[in-house]
């Protein structure tokens, strides 16, 4: 039976600090760090013990260390751009540990912590922002798409694969990542006309980091973004996105939903990101630093680590172990990303098309012809 | 062999390839019950029911993107696009999803999907509705263009079509829905999808055209004769790639090349027929090849479409300044008599 439309903004937490206005949203763990109980949201993460949250805090601690050891990366030439993350950690551990792997993700380009968590090798996760390919995964082997720059599109693409998991009869799901400006994208507006008229099996995950490049939210919506779901007849939930526990409840709420036939769900995840837009951004022109500041005591890692430490958990070996893998993995990244062999001219060519085509085999025995030209060149 | 409309064609290819194939789907607007606006998958719902054979919502970006997904997932859709003017709002998924994707996946993701589009004119429909996009695709790197001309054809393409495994847009001139030809539904596939057809010989001018304008090529064809010129009509029915070998093989025979199209000239696929045939056999061409086309205009109302639609007389027009005889386009074309 489809459960009725509703919207889930309750007004318990009107975690309002500074001078932003914050809408309220659901929220376990303060950014104190104090665990705060939800009568409808707990069950959800009845499970996560200590143990759990440790493994969640390690996630959170590992994907910030790609992200700076990539920024660093960009910095020294070897990538061409890249797009932080730093500030979005939960939002994107919350919701890609709640998943299996038999589910699909449709990431935007952001969710490089996603994507990592999905099983995609570090230096693949390298590979379309050193400029070696389009993109960089193959999609099956993680159940992740490429990633996707056109802003929104992947919203559609998610609802046509629910579409076909309900043909094939399987309780897999999948989930959509996209940010706030791409809310105002038609794509995805009809992604979940889509998904409501077929009632499939998706979950829009909305990173609300606050900014567009240099657009903040209030140009993409004069309301809070997950009230525009209910229109569509889509239950929405609007999650504290710093909070790893909220967006985890959250997640495994709208997924098993997927799961037992009841349709899509959206979640907007009130997040922030902390650094520019990708390093190529200068956000110093567009915003103020005390927004900045705001922001920075809601920290995702921090929360946990405060959480961890009242309960006993955050100890000094426990510190360093999360140290220990975070530059493990930041290692391999930086080896992975200055060993990848640069593509060659075949490549230019190759998989255009899936079929022979006449006109670009012309084209590449010409240019193939041309580059014989300068054979033995370099031995004179 | 049994004789069947154009539309019924296209409709027992779609038939055969969903028989053939469970992972093959139809959507569109109003494809179900209504059976598409032009009946082409009239009773296909009622056979192959909703899961295959999809009504969807009113959003043409909807509907590729959710083809992209669902041929994510292994399923191989056919989309119909209900009237060439209406395919822009999908423009931007066609060309950075559906014709990137195998590229930048490094062929790891194949999108094998059918886009069908009823296109041209001679309808006198309103604004939107009589369009001739082609060279937007054709200019796309990734994407197959097919415009069929006749009902076998239209019956044995649409299946090369779905089984290609590159995305492939799939052209059908509306106005020629009703012509009735012989389709031998068992007989195999004479050529490959990518090929052209010489579907009528002659030794003084090669004439190229694809999907509505065929039939008019081998009536301007026949009504040359008449006139003591020989006419060679070339079906082109893969645009891209355009079968250059076989449309060579005929310049170099006839040493003149004219093409004719509905859509406008400038950019459009007689363009690039010119261009490239005369870099590839310039030293056989006696007279620079001619484009017989629709203007560069947005397509006219109705009562105006007749001026813009190539026709016989047109086309011959062509033909006459290709042979040095009078003809409209002298002072226009290098080497054209003065009429």
């Amino acid at each position: 039976m489809r459960i009725p439309v509703s919207l889930h903004i309750p007004v318990r937490h009107p975690e309002n600090s500074g001078s932003s206005p914050i809408d309220p949203y659901v929220q376990l763990v303060t950014p104190d760090g104090v665990r705060v109980p939800d009568p409808l949201y707990d069950r959800w993460v009845e499970d996560i013990d200590g143990a759990r949250l440790q493994e969640l805090y390690i996630d959170m601690a590992v994907i910030r260390r790609i992200d700076t050891e990539a920024t660093a990366l960009q910095r020294q030439g070897e990538l061409g751009l890249w797009p932080p993350l730093l500030g979005q950690e939960a939002a994107q551990i919350g919701s890609v540990r709640s998943l299996r792997s038999s589910d699909f993700v449709f990431p935007s380009y952001r969710e490089n912590g996603v994507a990592y968590c999905r099983g995609v090798a570090v230096g693949e996760l390298m590979r379309t922002w050193r400029g070696n390919a389009g993109a960089g995964w193959d999609p099956y082997t993680v159940n992740v798409a490429p990633t996707q720059v056109i802003i929104g599109a992947q919203a559609l693409h998610a609802a046509g694969y629910a579409m076909g998991i309900t043909r094939d009869g399987t309780d897999d799901a999948v989930i959509s990542y996209f940010g706030d400006g791409a809310t105002s994208q038609g794509d995805v507006s009809e992604a979940m006309v889509f998904a409501a008229s077929f009632n499939s099996p998706v979950v829009f995950f909305c990173s609300n980091n606050q900014w567009a490049i240099s657009e903040p939210v209030t140009l993409q919506a004069q309301v809070p973004i997950a009230n525009r779901a209910p229109g569509f007849g889509i239950p929405s939930i609007r999650v504290d996105g710093n909070d790893v526990l909220a967006v985890m409840a959250a997640t495994r709420e709208a997924l098993d939903r997927a799961r037992s036939g009841n349709g899509p769900t959206f979640i907007e995840a009130v997040t922030y990101r902390m650094g520019p837009h990708t390093t190529a951004d200068d956000p110093t022109r567009y915003r103020d630093s005390a927004e900045l500041e705001r922001w920075r005591v809601k920290d995702p890692l921090s929360r946990l680590q405060a959480l961890l430490d009242a309960m006993g958990l955050f100890t000094e070996e426990f510190a360093a172990e999360s140290s220990r893998r975070a530059d493990a993995v930041a290692a391999e990244l930086r080896e992975a990303c200055l060993g990848m062999p640069d593509p060659g001219p075949a490549d230019v060519f190759a998989h255009v098309y899936s079929e022979p085509n006449s006109w670009l085999d012309r084209q590449q025995e010409q240019y193939s012809r041309y580059l014989s030209g300068f054979a033995g060149e370099e031995n004179r | 062999m049994t004789s069947m409309t154009f539309g019924r064609a296209i409709n027992a290819g779609l038939r055969r390839a969903m028989e053939q194939d469970p992972r093959v789907l139809i959507m569109g607007e109003d494809v179900g019950k209504l059976g598409g606006v032009f009946r082409i998958t009239d009773g296909l719902q009622k056979d192959f029911g909703p899961l295959r054979v999809v009504d969807t919502p009113l959003a043409e970006s909807g509907i590729m993107g959710t083809a992209v997904g669902l041929a994510f997932r292994g399923y191989r859709p056919v989309v119909e696009i209900q009237f060439d003017g209406f395919i822009y709002p999908a423009f931007d998924q066609i060309v950075s999803q559906v014709a990137k994707m195998h590229y930048r996946t490094r062929g790891k993701v194949k999108l094998p999907l059918t886009i069908r589009v009823p296109f041209g004119g001679g309808i006198g429909s309103p604004e939107h509705h009589s369009e001739s996009p082609e060279a937007y695709f054709t200019h796309t790197s990734g994407l197959r263009v097919i415009s069929v001309s006749n009902p076998q054809d239209a019956y044995t393409m649409i299946q090369q079509a779905i089984a290609s495994d590159d995305p492939v847009l799939y052209f059908e001139p509306k106005r020629r829905y009703h012509v009735k030809g012989d389709v031998d539904e068992a007989a195999a596939p004479q050529l490959p999808m990518g090929s052209a057809r010489v579907v009528s010989e002659g030794s003084d001018v090669t004439l190229v055209a694809y999907g509505p304008l065929v039939p008019t090529a081998r009536d301007a064809a026949v009504a040359a004769s008449d006139e003591g010129v020989s006419v060679e009509v070339i079906d082109l029915r893969s645009l891209a790639p355009v079968d250059f070998a076989t449309v060579e093989a005929s310049v170099r025979k006839t040493g003149r090349l004219v093409i004719t199209h509905e859509a406008a000239q400038s950019g459009g696929v007689g363009a690039e027929i010119a261009a490239s045939i005369t870099e590839r056999c310039f030293d056989y061409l006696e007279h620079a090849p001619v484009r017989v086309t629709g203007f560069d205009i947005p397509y006219p109302p109705a009562r105006l479409e007749s001026h813009h639609l190539p026709d016989l007389d047109r086309i011959l027009d062509g033909v006459d300044c290709v042979m040095g005889r009078p003809s409209s386009l002298a002072g226009l074309v290098s080497g054209s008599a003065v009429g």
